[in-house]
């Protein structure tokens, strides 16, 4: 990664040895599988080469963010291929704009999309490549291919007991012509799919050798920081350029779009220039903005009419005939990604071409934005993807690549772009906020008759006709959604949604699980009232409207279980249920808490998870996942809210935005639901569940209900000296 | 010029007394499993042994540890039972914080006065994983313990 390489560079030097290579495109109308002069000239969005040496690489283009797919796509690969595991090389692949996602149209890392957007190709070119080495092998000893059998890289013709390994193979094996339908094992017969295999990348992560975006060393590289305005439209009213560039190391001084960069010879070279900058900014275009005026902003924006997104049956009618009528607002506030690494990157701007090394969970909008900015032809722009220290879904915005190659261009030299925690935080791109009222009515068994929802919430992106899909998440799905099933899974005879985009400052983005975050505190938070409103068990009433949803009852039935739902519990503890359903995949979880009521700390001491995700791939980094996601869900429950003031971004590091720790962290049990439905996804789908799960059981502990997060020591406290 | 002891080698580096340990370490020695996250001593990234003892290399001059011995990811041996452990256990999952994790638990094992798991896990809470691999952390100290009781009996 060191060494700057074409894309094209790369994919010769990659096919150059001779071997049987087998590449799958996929298409608008299926998986195409590539022979080598085909991967050469398409570029594939995998592809694996056998080599004489018995060794096989596999080239995955999917950004390896600690979720585990480079091994996850690598397994399915190595299942159909037959292949000895101990003989595989996995490496990431550059950017190219044929490495699309089958399910999102562009090579993106998002929706939790991978393994079940890359499950039936990756089987296809790996049954194309047992296939033909079958052939080979059966040809070579002129036998018929069904007398042969191939295992662990190798062809076996037990009748003459001869084998052949994949080595000795592939240089005839690659002559032959790669079928398109390949037969595909038979499930029961998976040796590597469905058992827990060893990460690929871990060594490298263990040992400190795996290059990170901010890694990347070039030689002549220029480092580079940006003084960025501290309030939302600031500019620069005056700053020290000279001063800057008598400190040693600073190579030059410059206006960017976002801020002035000081480029030097090292970062801390490149810090010390940026402080003796000493900018005076403006007081930019909201001087008042602060957290209190966009709360406000939000709850009172719930009084304005909505765009009418879901209208099945009667909502209002219902409840106003109801038995009983229930009504609640909620509120979720502005979160930082802040993922461990910062943003940053580092792009050369050559005469005739751009090459980008980034921590981009989105290759395709990285390629387009440096084009965009180097002003060359998407052809000429390369981008490399490196190790990335956690994505979140903030590596999707490539705000940070525009910056390296446009400071890159402007000094003629290799630059790489870093981003102090502190930029990190104040100028990420959020996780929305969101206000929601709710009205409800139940009959006088107890039975949901209508729902009335309106979410008011600023538009994260791709606004149709007034209805931003990615806010409503959890809630209302677009009718043609590739993530499958992100809207409220309850049976509701009358429902009604509306949706307001809110208008505010603050930039606003995907966050893991997008809305299906806050949106689930604030169902299953409101779908507790309803049950208390009902007289009826959380869990019960949440079964009596899933009757036909089996899939939910599943998991909530499991979770119950494991649980042990209904038993008794320590009198001060709480605990809570909660149950949701997102890019095709069903969950549950049940909370168990303690309640400080002297200062008002929570402490979450048992969090038990029930997934179906339909077939699993690679079970261990699946529950690392669910795990993952519960706890940085914990975190936003139970401690995060950005800070605003004078008209900018307050919070600024750990000190002051603090996240879970080790101490807060519960013991955390996933149980996987054995299913042979349709395949989900895993990356975002522990975070929902578990914020209303905590909130659940905080009710139950106290029997107060708080219909806003993060339930800090001072909401929580002041909730409970209202009562 | 400034005299580092660094996994073992001498270096000389041009810098003011004034520079972070952890700038040198990645921009001029190119050791760059040593992490930058917060750069104000609050996550723990950027851990590395000075004299033995984990200590964060944002926070401290390089001034301050002339002719001091610092080891870093790089220069904890690969058979080291916390990178066995964390193998074992499969931890990591982005894998950026890790380095400084395993140099926290790696020195708090190395400690003359043995400490069980509970006792070291009480130490970790200085530590920030936003991938969420904290119960990981835990069962890699406990596996990092068996194996360093393992190794003792052994020789």
């Amino acid at each position: 990664m060191t060494t700057s390489m074409t894309r094209r560079a790369f994919l010769k030097s990659s096919l150059a040895a001779a071997g049987l290579t087998i590449g799958v495109s996929v298409t608008p109308f299926g998986p195409r599988l590539l022979n080598a002069s085909e991967v050469d000239s398409f570029s594939p969005n995998a592809f694996f080469k056998i080599t004489p040496d018995n060794k096989i690489a596999i080239f995955v283009a999917n950004s390896e963010m600690g979720q585990g797919v480079l091994t996850a796509l690598s397994m399915i690969i190595a299942e159909e291929l037959e292949a000895d595991w101990k003989q595989l090389r996995v490496r990431q692949a550059p950017a190219g704009d044929e490495y699309k996602n089958p399910l999102l149209g562009a090579q993106v890392v998002g929706g939790s999309t991978s393994v079940r957007g890359f499950y039936e190709p990756m089987r296809k070119a790996g049954a194309a490549g047992r296939a033909v080495l079958i052939k080979a092998a059966a040809e070579t000893w002129k036998v018929p291919e069904d007398e042969c059998k191939a295992f662990n890289c190798a062809v076996k013709h037990a009748k003459s007991g001869r084998t052949l390994t994949y080595g000795q193979l592939c240089l005839k094996a690659a002559k032959l012509q790669i079928p398109q339908e390949p037969p595909l094992k038979n499930e029961k017969d998976f040796r590597y799919i469905g058992k827990s295999m060893p990460r690929v990348d871990l060594p490298e992560k263990v040992s400190g050798k795996a290059v990170f975006g901010l890694d990347m060393a070039l030689k002549d590289l220029h480092y580079a920081v940006i003084a960025r305005p501290p309030a939302f439209g600031a500019k620069p009213l005056s700053y020290d350029e000279k001063r800057a560039e008598q400190i040693k190391g600073v190579q030059k001084v410059l206006s960017v779009p976002m801020g002035i960069a000081v480029c030097a010879k090292s970062t801390s070279a490149a810090l010390k220039g940026r402080d003796a900058l000493k900018v005076k900014w403006d007081k930019g275009v909201f001087p008042d903005l602060d957290n209190d005026y966009l709360e406000k902003s939000l709850m009172e924006d719930l009084n304005k009419p909505g765009k009418s997104v879901v209208n099945t049956g009667e909502a209002n009618k219902a409840i106003r005939e109801a038995n009983k009528k229930i009504e609640a607002t909620y509120y979720a506030p502005y979160v930082a990604h802040a993922t461990m690494e910062p943003m940053n990157c580092t792009a050369y701007v050559g005469n005739d071409r751009c090459e980008v090394w980034a921590p981009t969970q989105a290759q395709t909008d990285a390629r387009e934005a440096a084009s965009k900015v180097s002003g060359l032809p998407k052809e000429k722009v390369n981008v490399y993807t490196t190790s990335m220290g956690c994505g979140l879904g903030r590596r999707l915005t490539p705000d940070f690549v525009s910056e390296a190659v446009t400071i890159s261009k402007a000094v003629g030299k290799p630059v790489k772009v870093m981003w102090t925690r502190e930029e990190d935080i104040k100028y990420d791109v959020f996780r929305a906020p969101c206000s929601h009222r709710i009205e409800a009515g139940l009959d006088a068994q107890g039975q949901l008759v209508g729902w009335s929802h309106k979410l008011v919430s600023p538009s994260i992106g791709g606004v149709k006709d007034g209805i931003d899909f990615f806010c409503l998440w959890g809630l209302a799905d677009a009718p043609d959604s590739p993530m499958w099933n992100n809207r409220i899974q309850y049976e509701i005879p009358n429902l009604s949604i509306e949706f307001l985009i809110s208008s505010l400052p603050p930039p606003v983005s995907f966050w893991r699980s997008v809305q299906n975050g806050p949106n689930a505190f604030v169902i299953e938070s409101f779908v507790d009232e309803l049950a208390h409103a009902a007289g009826k068990d959380p869990l019960e009433f949440r079964l009596q409207s899933l009757k036909n949803n089996m899939r939910a009852r599943r998991v909530l039935e499991t979770v119950a279980e494991k649980a042990g739902w209904g038993k008794a519990i320590p009198k001060g503890e709480g605990r809570g249920i909660a149950q949701h359903a997102c890019f095709g995949t069903w969950t549950a979880q049940v909370a168990e808490i303690s309640v400080d009521k002297k200062d008002g700390a929570i402490k979450v001491h048992r969090i038990v998870a029930a997934v179906d995700c339909g077939p699993v791939v690679n079970p261990d980094p699946l529950i690392a996942q669910i795990e993952g996601g519960i706890i940085i869900s914990l975190s936003t429950a139970l401690k995060e809210e950005v800070k605003f003031a004078n008209g900018g971004v307050k919070s600024s590091n750990f000190n002051d935005y603090k996240i879970l720790k080790m101490s807060e962290t519960p013991e955390i049990e996933v149980h996987i639901v054995k299913s042979t439905e349709k395949m989900g996804g895993i990356g975002e789908v522990g975070v929902p569940a578990a914020t209303p799960a905590v909130a659940n059981a905080f009710f139950n502990a106290t029997g107060v209900r708080i219909r806003r997060i993060p339930l800090t020591p001072k909401i929580v406290m002041d909730a409970l000296k209202k009562v | 010029m400034i005299s580092l002891h660094v996994n073992g080698k001498v270096y000389q580096v041009d810098v003011s007394n004034d520079t972070p340990l952890l700038w040198v370490l990645r921009d001029a020695l190119n050791l760059k499993g040593t992490k930058y996250s917060c750069g104000i001593g609050e996550c723990g990234s950027c851990t590395v042994h000075i004299d033995g003892k984990a200590v964060r290399s944002c926070t401290i001059s390089v001034g301050e540890v002339q002719r001091k011995k610092i080891i870093t990811i790089e220069g904890l041996p690969e058979n080291h039972p916390v990178k066995q452990a964390w193998i074992k256990e499969q931890v990591p999952q982005c894998g950026y914080c890790q380095p400084g994790v395993i140099m926290q638990v790696a020195a708090l094992l190395s400690q003359k006065a043995p400490l069980n798991a509970d006792q070291v896990i009480a130490k970790m809470d200085d530590v920030i994983c936003r991938c969420g691999t904290y119960p990981r952390i835990k069962k890699g100290i406990e596996t990092a313990i068996q194996m360093t009781k393992r190794e003792v009996k052994k020789s």
